[in-house]
């Protein structure tokens, strides 16, 4: 045997426990990370929270660190319109994808299919917000100018979240138990009517769960929208009109960013960290319970 | 599941107008790919050449090539791995292998890693500036960047590593134990050997996931176009040197669709790896214990 080689035919319980306190130090560490960026993030934004109180945030007139206005509302209602934009037109497509690969496609291009989104899934962010940006834009300009607006951020956004929900889509359909199906089959259902009546009720948690997580996904996203949204500062009142985002917000201001106005970034950072760690707390659950 | 229902389609209207959608959804989002990488190929060959890949960027990138960003790329790259790799398999290791399912240390790491999962980028950014350039005195540097991205790549790290730990069926385990072999050394012998595909496939998703990462390097390795004299100078990574090109340099945009292709062509080069070695991870734990060398374990002496 070439087991009996190595010095492994003497259990020895101290070499054992050392390696289990070696693990369990490398796991805390990395739990310690999270801690660690909240922590962070409170610190700085900490100036920005003592000076300026919470609802001024939500009610100054205008966003304009040089004069100490701190109005998020425009940012937060550009992330919101833009995300749920997203949602609208990915959370269809998705769950069509996730159908396609279960019940429609042959094996063969299933197989190909499911590869193709888990690709679009790798494509970084800021490769679609330069092809937004080279591409979407112009288009949309020759239809209503400017052409950097909320309509191209939701239109890629739409691309980078659909991998997403068609994904988690798909695993909730996979989930759904085989009898569940053959029973359909049995009653005579068509492939519709098992799919509506059967299989999309049984995973209805765990689709709905992916696309809280692809929610998540879209607020924080940073690089797409802020190449193709124009940057704006304002409330948009169509689609076509340039929005800024929360995150573009403070890629855009955090290089020149100082004192009070650099805590007032930090302050929306760690909103949407939060806004973010609530969403997914929500898909978990929803996850766990479909599950049990 | 679908394959085994041999559904008999009834035709009706309603019926012939699901399907209808539904391959049209599939066929727009085969579309929409295909658009993308055609007009970053389109874009991207035009200007790619080998002295594209190895020059130095001039005029702000506008002419020259990407050779000193590729080696910031690297740099950074591998700083996030060196940080990531031994910090995020040996917690997997834990995870899987010595902690119970309704543990309370175990269940407070998979939440931390979970919501470390779901972290936007930016705030990641945000982190690493105030932390590793700020905090830690490293300032915008190749190593805080890494650092920071090491924090990224930790989630994805330990759940691949994990799931293959965890895959591995228990009789090794039992026969290790029945062979006398300390609980380290089967881990470090026997269990990780085994799961070495899904820790590679692990490693090349994290790879993936770090060159393609922005946000997070804007404030944190910065934007510096030199090659990096040590790892505490600033390096431009190549997604932020696209980044640059396509939203602060007027007349860049060649130049950033050939970055973009070469980036493309990388992730894509990783992912397909990546899935075949996922694949035939799948089709050897299928074929169970027989064909992978140790069958000697269980194997009855003659």
């Amino acid at each position: 045997m070439i087991w009996s080689r190595h010095n492994i035919l003497s259990p020895s319980v101290s070499v054992d426990t050392l390696t289990l306190w070696l693990l369990r130090g490398a796991a805390g560490a990395a739990m310690g990370v999270v801690l660690l960026i909240l922590l962070f993030l409170a610190i700085e934004s900490w100036p920005a929270l003592r000076h300026i109180s919470i609802e001024r945030f939500l009610t100054d007139p205008s966003w304009n660190p040089g004069e100490n206005l701190y109005n998020l509302a425009p940012m937060l209602s550009g992330t919101l319109y833009a995300a749920a934009g997203a949602l609208l037109l990915a959370t269809p497509l998705g769950i069509a994808s996730a159908l396609f690969i279960a019940y429609y496609a042959s094996p063969h291009a299933a197989s190909i299919y499911r590869r193709l989104v888990e690709l679009l899934a790798g494509i970084p962010s800021v490769v679609y917000g330069f092809w937004g940006l080279t591409t979407l834009v112009p288009l949309i300009n020759q239809l209503h100018p400017p052409g950097a607006s909320l309509l191209a951020g939701i239109l890629v956004l739409t691309l980078m979240i659909l991998p997403t929900i068609a994904l988690t889509a798909y695993a909730a359909l996979l989930a759904v138990p085989g009898e569940y199906m053959l029973g359909a089959t049995a009653l005579g259902l068509s492939r519709w009517g098992t799919i509506r009546g059967v299989a999309l009720p049984a995973a209805k948690t765990g689709i709905a769960a992916g696309v809280i997580l692809a929610a998540g996904r879209a607020i924080g996203e940073t690089m797409a929208l802020l190449m193709v949204t124009g940057n704006v500062v304002q409330n948009a009142s169509s689609l076509f009109e340039p929005i800024r985002t929360l995150a573009a917000n403070i890629a855009l201001e955090m290089p020149y960013a100082m004192n009070d106005h650099r805590a007032a970034l930090f302050v929306s950072g760690l909103a949407l960290m939060l806004l973010v760690m609530l969403l997914w707390s929500i898909a978990a659950r929803l996850a766990r319970n479909g599950n049990g | 599941m679908a394959e085994m229902v041999s559904m008999k389609s009834m035709r009706t209207p309603r019926d012939c107008f699901a399907k209808l959608a539904i391959y049209c959804a599939a066929l727009l989002v085969c579309a929409a790919f295909a658009w993308i990488l055609s007009d970053i190929a389109r874009g991207g060959m035009a200007h790619l050449s080998l002295d594209f890949v190895i020059g130095s960027p001039r005029d702000a990138g506008r002419a020259g090539g990407i050779g000193s960003i590729l080696v910031s790329t690297a740099l950074v790259l591998a700083i996030a791995l060196m940080a990531a790799l031994p910090l995020g398999w040996t917690t997997a290791a834990l995870l899987a292998e010595y902690v119970s399912a309704g543990s309370r240390f175990g269940g407070a790491v998979r939440y931390s890693l979970q919501v470390l999962a779901a972290v936007p980028s930016i705030v990641f950014g945000l982190f690493g500036n105030a932390f590793f350039s700020i905090y830690l005195g490293l300032g915008f540097s190749i190593l805080s960047g890494g650092l920071t991205l090491a924090c990224m790549l930790l989630p994805i790290l330990v759940s691949t590593a994990e799931s293959g730990l965890r895959a591995i069926p228990d009789a090794h385990r039992l026969s290790a134990a029945a062979l006398g072999m300390s609980r380290t050394s089967t881990l470090f012998r026997l269990l990780l050997p085994i799961a070495a595909p899904s820790l590679a496939a692990g490693l090349l998703l994290g790879i993936g996931r770090a060159i393609a990462e922005t946000a997070a390097l804007l404030f944190t390795s910065g934007y510096v176009d030199r090659t990096p004299g040590s790892l505490l100078d600033s390096g431009r990574t190549l997604a932020v040197h696209i980044f640059d090109l396509s939203m602060n340099v007027p007349g860049g945009d060649a130049a950033a669709y050939a970055s973009a292709l070469v980036l493309i062509a990388a992730l894509l080069l990783i992912n397909m790896v990546a899935m075949r070695l996922a694949t035939d991870w799948q089709r050897r734990k299928i074929m169970a214990e027989n064909s992978n060398g140790y069958s000697n374990i269980d194997a009855p002496r003659a």
